[in-house]
């Protein structure tokens, strides 16, 4: 009789239920996410990555802020329909920098993760000012207000050190530059050798096709146009990724 | 602890200990003579209002 | 600018905090609410303060945005102030004995949110057909789409949550609401979390994270509220008077503890400045993906599901007037759902750069979930046995019945879609969310709205509801609504997934991605379709409630041999 009155405690009593309900609402989040962050090949060793210019983590700041990931996904699975269609399967290396990700969930319009340098800054512009004017079946919105609107520039630096302080290997030469950076990117005329050193395979020159302003634009299209260029897959040996 | 060792643990002991807690829940729930308990508890909504 | 603002500033606070009518209590008389009237001041006072000193144009316009909601709030508050002499409170009790006033402002809140939800999901889905409809920069689908989905689930399924909790722990327990003025503090804090939330999505402040769109300081903010509503709710059922805490309870509580747990990790970053929007989450990549939806999945798990289960063994059991199948089922029930749940998570990852044994554990998790849930729908069905003639004679019962079904039916489609290879076809495509809908309009919506009906006449005291046809009306515009829309995003679904992988004979692809767009455009209108018959319906539950809630009662035919079953239990 005494054990079946010590078998009610949890039923009469809150607290015990409480701490029981968080155990056992603890475990599975611990056995799944924990291990990610010390099994050592959860992320494959890769040549090529590197942080965001600060260009481009404007732009992708541009694209967070206007609901992107709601239609498009950054995450190629390894079938022979996507490969074929998108470029090489998407690898966790590929978004190691990337706070938040992007993978997204829904493709109402294609995945992006290999859509840098397949098309025209050109085409991008107009893609996104009127998009049924070169995709005539596209549902997407337009955007066109990103070419009017002026890139907030002045806080960049601490945009850099916010992800610095979250482990992004941004260093003291990036971030006193991460203005000078900004502005060279988009600049024809600049001299961008220390820029290019800092962050290999940047991708130059005035995104928008209107030199005279530094547009929402410039900076969306400057990100779109890196994405999925950095690793080099003609170094990469897919076994490593096993696991 | 690598892969190996966390996965041969999982669906070995891990699995048992699983197994185990679940049938002792079970059991426990269902032993004779919880019955009457438990249908006085379900009629706590409709004893008043 | 700033000099001026800063009068202003100065301005309003002497009027809103600070003026003679307010600072009273040592004098021996007291002012209703008068704490809170100088809390909410200071909270305009310093939403005012952000403005002024922001950091981006978003944050400035967002402070705006709070500053206006607080001084309104300032300002209702004062009209509402009376005065008595210290000691003689004011309570909270109502006629029952119950702390109910909290209730029924949810359930009104309730229904508000779940109309302007609904609105806005019609309205998302009418973008995707005629994109001309989108109005930028504003009201965009990628800007308008978590409005959305934050509206239905989180400010129509919240209220109804916290509503129908309050209600439900006070019966069982036998004791009134723990903490006073609390519950009031977690129902206008939880508005207010919805509304900065809201209106950051249509400024474009949004962390990217499905379902945990709000930025750091709104993600703050609901923080606070939701311990003080854990300590309401726990603190309910430390005084209760019933020896046992009976199972409703029990969901209900692992829903508010997990959803805390949820929403302090999967929202960890860094912001950028303390006066601005921005923040950086915590984790990057392949751990930042499963850390959302290890969140987003039990976003559904606790909030959508456990939650809704509190509500399912009480109100099923109330309204049928009969005790539920199986007690005992119902506490396997519990552990191995909230077990099982948490685990789920990857299985939105399938295929993706997460490692496969997280995927793999993430699809037996979600295989083996499909028990429990099935035990659910089981225990609830069941217990209309001895009593089926309801589902014909009663609306309300018939509401509940549909809900259990959809969730039995959602809970089988959802274990289908996380085996990998059937994955494979159904991510990234719209069956996912068709699935999501027969869970979110199926069976969340169809039950709070049950609990609704049940509800009102005994909050407000009316006799019976205003119209038993309006709610057969209701039950079948919303049932129909679910049907079409459902089916349609089922074959949109597959279609769109097999379109995206068809060759030919000569091993090309068939068709661009374009042409797959194009296709889906009948659907896209037909989904609409839908959504208006579900829209529709909650207008009819709208007009209905508010006629219960005026004292009206419809003359009308009662629906065969609905009038004895009804009335005799009023």
């Amino acid at each position: 009789m005494s054990i079946l009155d010590k078998h009610q405690l949890l039923e009469k009593n809150a607290s015990l239920l409480l701490v029981g309900s968080l155990v056992v609402v603890s475990i599975g989040g611990i056995v799944e996410i924990a291990p990610l962050f010390y099994l050592e090949n959860t992320i494959e060793k890769v040549e090529g990555m590197r942080p965001y210019t600060p260009l481009e983590l404007a732009g992708r700041d541009i694209y967070i802020r206007e609901g992107c990931y709601a239609c498009h996904s950054q995450m190629i699975r390894p079938f022979r329909d996507e490969v074929e269609r998108y470029g090489p399967y998407s690898l966790a290396a590929e978004s190691m920098y990337d706070h938040p990700f992007q993978w997204g969930s829904k493709r109402t319009g294609p995945d992006l993760a290999r859509v840098g340098a397949r098309y025209s800054n050109e085409w991008h512009v107009q893609h996104l000012i009127e998009p049924r004017s070169v995709v005539p079946e596209s549902i997407m919105p337009s955007y066109a207000f990103l070419s009017k609107s002026l890139l907030p520039v002045e806080n960049i630096a601490d945009h850099l050190k916010a992800n610095a302080a979250v482990g992004v290997p941004y260093d003291a030469a990036m971030i006193d530059n991460a203005l000078a950076d900004l502005l060279a990117q988009a600049d024809p005329d600049a001299d961008t050798s220390e820029l290019e050193e800092r962050y290999p395979k940047v991708v130059l020159g005035d995104f928008d096709g209107n030199p005279v302003a530094l547009t929402e634009m410039d900076a969306l299209v400057a990100y779109l146009q890196m994405l999925g260029t950095l690793v080099d897959f003609s170094s990469y040996d897919p076994t490593s990724g096993y696991r | 602890m690598d892969y190996q060792t966390m996965r041969t643990f999982a669906d070995s002991w891990g699995l048992l200990f699983m197994v185990i807690v679940f049938v002792g829940v079970v059991a426990y729930t269902f032993r004779p003579g919880s019955k009457k308990e438990a249908d006085k508890i379900a009629r706590i909504p409709l004893d008043e209002d | 600018m700033r000099l001026r603002l800063l009068a202003f500033c100065r301005l309003v606070c002497e009027t809103c905090c600070f003026s003679d009518r307010v600072r009273l209590p040592d004098w021996g008389i007291s002012m209703r609410f008068g704490v809170e009237t100088i809390a909410v001041g200071i909270g305009a006072f310093l939403a005012l303060l952000g403005a002024a000193f922001a950091r981006d144009s978003m944050f400035e316009a967002h402070m705006w945005v709070l500053f206006f909601v607080l001084l309104c709030s300032v300002a209702v508050l004062l009209r509402n102030a009376s005065f008595s002499t210290a000691g003689a409170q004011s309570g909270n009790l109502s006629e029952s004995g119950y702390f109910d006033e909290v209730v029924k402002y949810g359930t009104i809140a309730t229904l508000f949110w779940g109309v302007i939800g609904f609105t806005v999901g019609v309205a998302a889905a009418a973008q995707l057909a005629f994109p001309d409809l989108n109005i930028e920069p504003w009201f965009n689908f990628g800007r308008l789409r978590p409005v959305h989905t934050s509206a239905v689930v989180f400010a129509f399924g919240g209220n109804a949550l916290i509503a129908t909790s309050f209600y439900v722990v006070q019966r069982t327990c036998r004791a009134s609401l723990f903490g006073g003025n609390l519950a009031w503090f977690v129902f206008w804090g939880y508005q207010l979390f919805i509304v900065m939330a809201a209106t950051g999505y249509l400024l474009g402040i949004t962390q990217s994270r499905e379902y945990a769109e709000p930025e750091w300081y709104v993600d703050l903010w609901l923080t606070l509220v939701w311990v003080a509503y854990l300590v309401v709710f726990m603190g309910t059922l430390v005084k209760r008077k019933e020896p046992h805490i009976y199972v409703a309870n029990w969901f209900y509580l692992a829903f508010i503890i997990t959803i805390a747990m949820l929403h302090i990790v999967n929202n960890l970053a860094v912001p950028v400045s303390f006066l601005g929007t921005k923040s950086y989450s915590a984790f990057a990549g392949v751990q930042d993906a499963l850390t959302q939806w290890w969140y987003g999945h039990n976003a559904v798990g606790f909030f959508l599901t456990a939650g809704f289960l509190g509500m399912m063994y009480y109100f099923i059991p109330k309204q049928a007037g009969r005790p539920v199948y199986s007690y005992r089922l119902s506490i396997i029930h519990f552990w191995s759902l909230i077990f099982l749940y948490i685990w789920a998570g990857p299985h939105h990852l399938h295929y993706t750069a997460l490692p496969d044994w997280a995927q793999t554990l993430g699809m037996v998790f979600s295989i083996m979930l499909w028990m429990p849930s099935w035990g659910g729908m089981i225990n609830g069905l069941m217990t209309l046995s001895g009593a089926w003639d309801k589902i014909r004679t009663d609306p309300i019962i018939r509401m509940m019945v549909i809900s259990v079904a959809f969730y039995g039916m959602s809970t089988f489609e959802g274990p289908v879609m996380s085996i990998k290879a059937v994955n494979s076809l159904s991510h990234y495509t719209d069956w996912t969310i068709g699935h999501v809908h027969s869970g979110a309009l199926g069976w969340v919506g169809m039950i709070s709205f049950g609990a609704i009906y049940y509800l009102v006449p005994k909050l407000w005291f009316r006799p019976q509801l205003y119209s038993l046809r309006l709610v057969n009306w209701h039950f079948w515009l919303a049932t129909l609504g679910i049907v079409v829309y459902a089916a349609v995003m089922w074959v949109a679904g597959i279609q769109q997934g097999l379109m995206w992988r068809e060759y030919d004979d000569q091993g090309f692809l068939v068709y661009s991605f374009a042409e797959t767009v194009a296709a889906m455009k009948p659907y896209y209108i037909l989904r609409t379709v839908g959504g208006i018959m579900y829209l529709s319906g909650g207008l009819v539950m709208a007009y209905n409630i508010f006629m219960t809630i005026r004292g009206h009662v419809r003359k009308e035919t009662p629906i065969p041999g609905s009038v004895p079953a009804m009335q005799a239990a009023q």
